[in-house]
């Protein structure tokens, strides 16, 4: 092919670079075109049914109008909630997500948190209070085929009658005992909410009444104590669910009734006077039939689950009704049950706080459980704890939830006062280790810490056998490690607290106490206290390997410490910090804590040159290295090589370069198995040879060109190492350039050498480094060699030569690619014939200077643009007609009427290369007659061929 | 189902007092045009009586049921004989509630052996061949808040709270195998209103065995005058649970029971007939022993 086109090329070393060494007029810009646009304005949601929005409707179509849906999602409802309800089931999820929703349109923020806070503390509770015994549970419902009896129903009394005989009929009904796993247990309730929605759905209204009524009932059972919250939780959506059923159906029954059409809807604040009489009827019926259940606690929930509809009857309604069950709750017997209804009580009361002004109910319940506090410890709470072997301190904790959760409500507004009265109230109950708790986990920890010593007296005169004492001091520490207490009892409050905590024998106390403390200490006190306890968490620690158990707490105590620190360094040199580490012996933990240390850093440290210091970090950084293999997931693996990049970044002698220098010596020795190090590495090495090289202001002397070398050959037997070509072709150009900008006139030439035959060697990976990508580094790949001078051991233009070869060997995907590289290499070259190039390296000769337009160089110059020429119209022509080829044709035409003297034959070509161009008729016309008007006007500088050229062109 | 007809009262409650007027609408649907011979509408109200088993021979009970005694008794016609076009036909219309002579209008109330019902009929007279066509719709009867027919006469004095202590030495039975315990309590009358709770509490001072439950039973005390003398009767209402397990001492509990509707109403004492109702607090130990106490109650409508 190439015989076809045997095209003599001859370089015009004139003025063809007059446009070009003009200087342009930089501007500066104010916008970056791939820069996020900043949501300057945020329109409202208008949220159906709430109140009535006055502000714009339709968004605009602005970035915000495309954010706002993903920010209003996330909005509400916080991740732990999210998950909760995540876990339900879809019935129920959707009941609380009705509920959610409306929350969310009311703007009232308490809400918002009560919503959160028993969200919360619903998937702890969950979590927390399981079982492995058998739970026994009573149901009619669950045992398939229950006979539906219809009677034809003439009158209302016989209806009313038969609904009542249906109530009674499941009192005594086929019911059925069965002996369950919690497991099962669980999959039954569920089943009773399905049951009892689609009862619902299936207008039952009695049949979901009865489950609803059934599903209470088991809350009066205790027979397995240690699950009875899990299944307060539980049973409690239910009736929930159930609850807004009701709801939904007496306000849909006053929707259609009296506001005529169906959309409107009863505002979330409606009064009894605009609920329709039959709503109005249906609503007090229910509450008739539920005052005629037998049982008091089904009874009570019942009704306390159709609380919110009391506002169709009347508006005072709900309030009596809140503060007569506080009274009622007292007559249930068992502690356990009575105290979870006041807490349910307390959470259907405090969901309804928009309406409910007066929120002395709350305290009133919690004053109400003080008033038969005694009764934890009677008979029959004793014969019960005998018969199911379950000590008094656990049999407590099975209190906290629903107390801690009754005494937040009561606090959200709380004062001073209040919790000084609740003290004095423990006091009279002996120090109640259970109220105790309770206030310090319920009031704002800001109240607590300033009276810090006066609970720690409290406690240590603490007489009952109810929650621990480290559950106690690990309470008081999680307030203390929040809010600080006043400055003057610090010292003392740690030391009365720490004598305590080191008290304690058994190894799971002393860490959960330790735990919140160790925060405490880092907070307000001194390196030298830190390392004190830590060398006494160590301590108790450390002996018959106990440590193994409790990574999880030792995890979070170093956490704390990272996060909490202010001076990293001194942690690192603490005598007892190191150890601490040491005592993860598991691999999986001790990595994950040298992640947390080290990701912890990052906040804190800028640089850092202390030897022991660096000695600490490299340590950790080695064993997360370490804990590379070729089992470790990818994101892992990206993980632990950013850090460790960080931590290179980070470590900086200053001007001490060859301190640096040995320091990154020696990371390469310990980083091998990670790529991204490497990477790392060759970057901070070049950034110090440019450094270097600015320090003397190009002026090496021998040290610093010993050391730019160094450097330089650093760069150059590190990067073979490196498994990413793509790395390793950037930094092979990369290096060559910072060599050659430090003189070093070997080295450059070899990282381009090796350069240029990593480019063969990525035809094996093109996925990583596509031709898209491969074009444009060639083209700056050629603008370097341009002042690369000859290596004068081998032949003239040496490195080009093997660059074209290996191009010309490339197996290209696309011609074009080629092509335009073909056509950048006739620039590159044809300037390199120039006398003076455009640009050039400080203290660097370039061929310019070397040959100095020597005949036989620019001879050689031709000789390869020939070929080249040739090449480019081979590929050219096979390209065959089409867009593609006319605009190459175009770009070529330019090159061969500027960049060389124009023989005949060149002549012919040019003219046949525009004909061909201008025939295809798909390039823009103004383009082309731009071009045209370029070249008439550079012909008229008396350039008679370019002339001839001109007027033959159409 | 070509017709139908249907009669819909204009307040949801169905609740109407004496001299007030029934208003409603009497629907009639039908596909093609109903030929009657006459509509008219009928307002009845009786008390009907039934001895108990107990106190007569069961064939006695059977026959000697005594005669019921009819309170309201009104017909009027709505319309002669005509066509009713195919479709819903509504024809509105208003009867003043009023007794027959020499009676009362007592409250709706359904017991055991005394029923007081109310009802309007609506009766579509057709022709010889097809069938007549009859709905008849239930309504309630309430006294005007305050005008109670013939209050007892010691209800004055009796509308204050009532304290009660229960221990083994106050029991009738002498106390023979119930543990040792004081429940003081109180009521906050004994003279009630229907229309609103009945209101109290105990407290549970001191008991040596554990308590199961404290229930509150409403009863209902029937008495049929006839000629043989009068019957008796007691039967159970409701039975409310308080207080459940072993309650704890020393803490108030409140006693709170809503009076069913339809199966309460005013006390009610006519020459005939007696409407009286009763609540016995039951206390039921851990070994099912029961300690019952009885307190007689006057209700009115206020």
């Amino acid at each position: 092919m190439s015989n076809a086109y045997n095209i003599e090329w001859k370089t015009s070393t004139n003025d063809t670079l007059s446009a070009k060494t003009k200087e342009l007029v930089g501007t500066k810009t104010s916008d970056h075109p791939l820069k996020t646009t900043t949501v300057t304005e945020r329109i409202p949601r208008r949220i159906l049914g709430s109140q009535p929005s006055t502000g714009r409707t339709t968004p605009v179509s602005s970035p915000s109008a495309l954010l706002e849906p993903l920010s209003t999602a996330l909005e509400g409802v916080d991740p732990l909630t999210a998950f909760a309800i995540e876990e339900m089931d879809p019935l129920s999820k959707l009941a609380a997500e009705e509920t959610d929703s409306r929350s969310n349109s009311d703007k009232k923020s308490d809400q918002r948190v009560e919503v959160d806070s028993w969200g919360a503390k619903k998937a702890a509770i969950l979590s927390k209070y399981t079982t492995s015994e058998k739970i026994s549970i009573v149901t009619s419902f669950l045992s398939d085929g229950e006979k539906v009896v219809v009677k034809a129903q003439s009158t209302a009394v016989d209806k009313i009658q038969h609904r009542l005989e249906q109530l009674d009929c499941i009192d005594e009904g086929s019911q059925t005992k069965l002996d369950l796993s919690q497991t099962e247990y669980v999959n039954r309730i569920e089943q009773l909410n399905r049951e009892l929605v689609s009862a619902w759905n299936s207008e039952q209204r009695v049949k979901s009444l009865k489950i609803a009524i059934q599903c209470a009932k088991l809350l009066a059972d205790t027979s397995v104590l240690r699950f009875y919250p899990s299944k307060f939780v539980l049973i409690t959506d239910i009736l929930d669910v159930f609850g807004q059923l009701v709801y939904n159906r007496l306000s849909t029954k006053t929707d259609s009734h009296k506001l005529g059409s169906k959309l409107a809807k009863l505002p979330e604040d409606f009064t009894p006077d605009m609920v329709s009489d039959s709503a109005k009827e249906t609503c007090l019926n229910w509450f008739y039939k539920i005052a005629s259940i037998r049982e008091l606690v089904p009874r009570l929930y019942v009704e306390m689950a159709l609380m919110k509809s009391y506002y169709f009857l009347s508006l005072s309604e709900c309030q009596d009704a809140l503060r007569r069950l506080t009274h009622m709750i007292s007559g249930i017997g068992n502690p356990l049950v009575a105290v979870y209804a006041r807490c349910y009580l307390c959470r259907v009361g405090s969901s309804l706080s928009n309406r409910i002004k007066n929120k002395q109910y709350l305290l009133q319940n919690f004053h109400r459980f003080l008033q038969s506090y005694q009764h934890l410890f009677s008979r029959s709470v004793k014969g019960e704890l005998t018969q199911q072997k379950m000590s008094l301190s656990v049999y407590m904790s099975l209190f906290t939830p629903a107390l801690d959760y009754m005494l937040q409500t009561v606090t959200l507004d709380s004062s001073d006062f209040l919790l000084d009265d609740l003290l004095e109230r423990c006091r009279v109950h002996g120090n109640s280790s259970l109220i105790l708790n309770t206030i310090m986990s319920a009031f704002k920890p800001t109240l607590i810490s300033i009276r810090t010593l006066q609970f720690l007296e409290m406690i240590e005169h603490c007489l009952d056998q109810g929650i621990p004492l480290h559950s106690l001091l690990r309470t008081l520490g999680l307030c203390v490690s929040v809010a600080p207490p006043p400055f003057e009892h610090r010292r003392q409050i740690l030391n009365i607290a720490w004598r305590h905590i080191a008290s304690l024998k058994d190894v799971e106390e002393y860490i959960a106490c330790a735990e919140p403390w160790v925060l405490y200490v880092v907070k307000y006190f001194s390196h030298r206290e830190i390392n004190t306890i830590l060398g006494d968490i160590i301590e108790h620690i450390a002996p018959d390997r106990s440590y193994e158990q409790y990574y999880n707490q030792l995890k979070y105590i170093v956490e704390n410490i990272v996060h909490n620190i202010q001076d990293f360094e001194a942690l690192l040199v603490m005598d007892n910090f190191l150890p601490l580490i040491d005592l993860f012996q598991e691999e999986s933990a001790r990595v994950e804590v040298c992640k947390k240390i080290l990701i912890g850093s990052n906040i804190s440290v800028h640089v850092v040159n202390d030897p022991v210091v660096v000695n600490a970090l490299m340590f950790l950084c080695s064993t997360l290295h370490d804990s590379v293999n070729a089992l470790t997931p990818d994101d892992e693996y990206r993980q632990i090589g950013d850090i460790l990049c960080h931590v290179i970044k980070v470590i900086d002698y200053g001007r001490d370069f060859e301190q640096q220098l040995t320091f990154y010596v020696e990371a390469r020795g310990m980083f091998s198995n990670i790529d991204i190090v490497f990477v790392q590495l060759v970057q901070c090495v070049n950034a110090l040879s440019v450094k270097t090289r600015q320090i003397v202001k190009g002026a090496h002397t021998r040290k610093t060109g010993d050391f730019v070398r160094a450097c330089a050959a650093y760069c150059f037997i590190t990067i073979p190492s490196i498994k990413s070509v793509k790395h390793r072709l950037r930094l092979y150009l990369l290096s060559g350039q910072v060599a050659l900008f430090n003189q070093c006139l070997g080295q450059a030439d070899a990282c381009f050498k090796a350069g240029v035959s990593t480019i063969s060697e990525i035809q094996s990976e093109k996925a990583q480094f596509p031709e898209a990508e491969l074009v444009p580094y060639v083209k700056q790949f050629l603008s370097i060699l341009l002042v690369v001078p000859d290596n004068p051991d081998c032949s003239v233009l040496n490195l080009t030569r093997s660059m074209l070869n290996v191009l010309q060997g490339y197996s290209w995907d696309n011609t074009a690619s080629l092509i335009s590289i073909y056509l950048s290499v006739i620039d590159m070259l044809s300037v390199m014939a120039q006398e003076w190039y455009p640009y050039h390296i400080d203290k660097v000769e370039s061929n310019d200077s070397l040959y100095g337009s020597d005949k036989k160089f620019i001879a050689e110059i031709n000789k390869i643009c020939s070929v080249v020429i040739s090449e480019l119209m081979s590929k050219l022509q096979a390209l065959g007609p089409c867009t593609k080829q006319s605009s190459f044709a175009v770009e070529l035409f330019v090159k061969v009427a500027v960049r060389n003297e124009l023989t005949n034959q060149l002549l012919v070509l040019a003219l046949n290369l525009w004909n061909l161009a201008v025939k295809d008729g798909s390039l823009d016309k103004r383009y082309l007659i731009r071009t045209k008007d370029y070249l008439k006007h550079k012909s008229s500088s008396n350039n008679t061929r370019l002339q001839e050229i001109v007027e033959k062109m159409e | 189902m070509s017709t139908s007809l249907d009669i819909r009262l204009k307040r949801a409650d169905k609740v109407y007092r004496e001299e007030e007027n029934i208003t409603g609408v009497i629907a009639i649907t039908t596909a093609s045009d109903l030929k009657h011979d006459g509509i008219t509408l009928t307002v009845e109200g009786c008390v009907n009586l039934q001895l108990s088993s107990k106190n007569v021979g069961i064939i006695d009970a059977f026959y000697n049921s005594v005669k019921p005694i009819q309170l309201i008794g009104v017909t009027c016609e709505v319309s002669g004989s005509s066509r009713l076009p195919a479709g819903t036909t509504e024809i509105p219309f208003e009867v003043p509630l009023k007794p027959r002579a020499n009676r009362v209008l007592y409250e709706t109330y359904h017991g055991v052996y005394i029923n007081i019902s109310y009802a309007i009929r609506c009766d579509v007279k057709r022709s010889f061949l097809s069938k007549d066509l009859q709905k008849s719709q239930q309504f309630l009867v309430q006294y005007w808040p305050g005008r109670n027919p013939g209050p007892p006469p010691h209800i004055k004095d009796t509308n204050r709270s009532v304290p009660f202590k229960l221990s083994p030495t106050t029991l009738a039975a002498g106390g023979a195998g119930a543990p040792d315990f004081l429940l003081r309590g109180q009521l906050d009358g004994i003279c009630c209103s229907v229309n609103r709770p009945f209101t109290g509490h105990v407290i549970l001072e001191k008991c040596a065995a554990p308590v199961r439950s404290i229930e509150l039973q409403l009863v209902r005390v029937e008495t049929c005058g006839c000629a043989e003398g009068y019957a008796r009767e007691a039967t159970e209402i409701q039975n409310i649970q308080i207080g459940d397990g072993d309650i704890p001492t020393n803490v108030d509990i409140p006693i709170y029971m809503v009076f069913p509707r339809l199966f309460t109403c005013p006390t009610l004492i006519t020459t005939n007939f007696k409407i009286e109702f009763e609540v016995n607090l039951v206390i039921v130990f851990h070994d099912d022993h029961l300690v019952t106490n009885n307190f007689p109650l006057i209700l009115v409508r206020e």
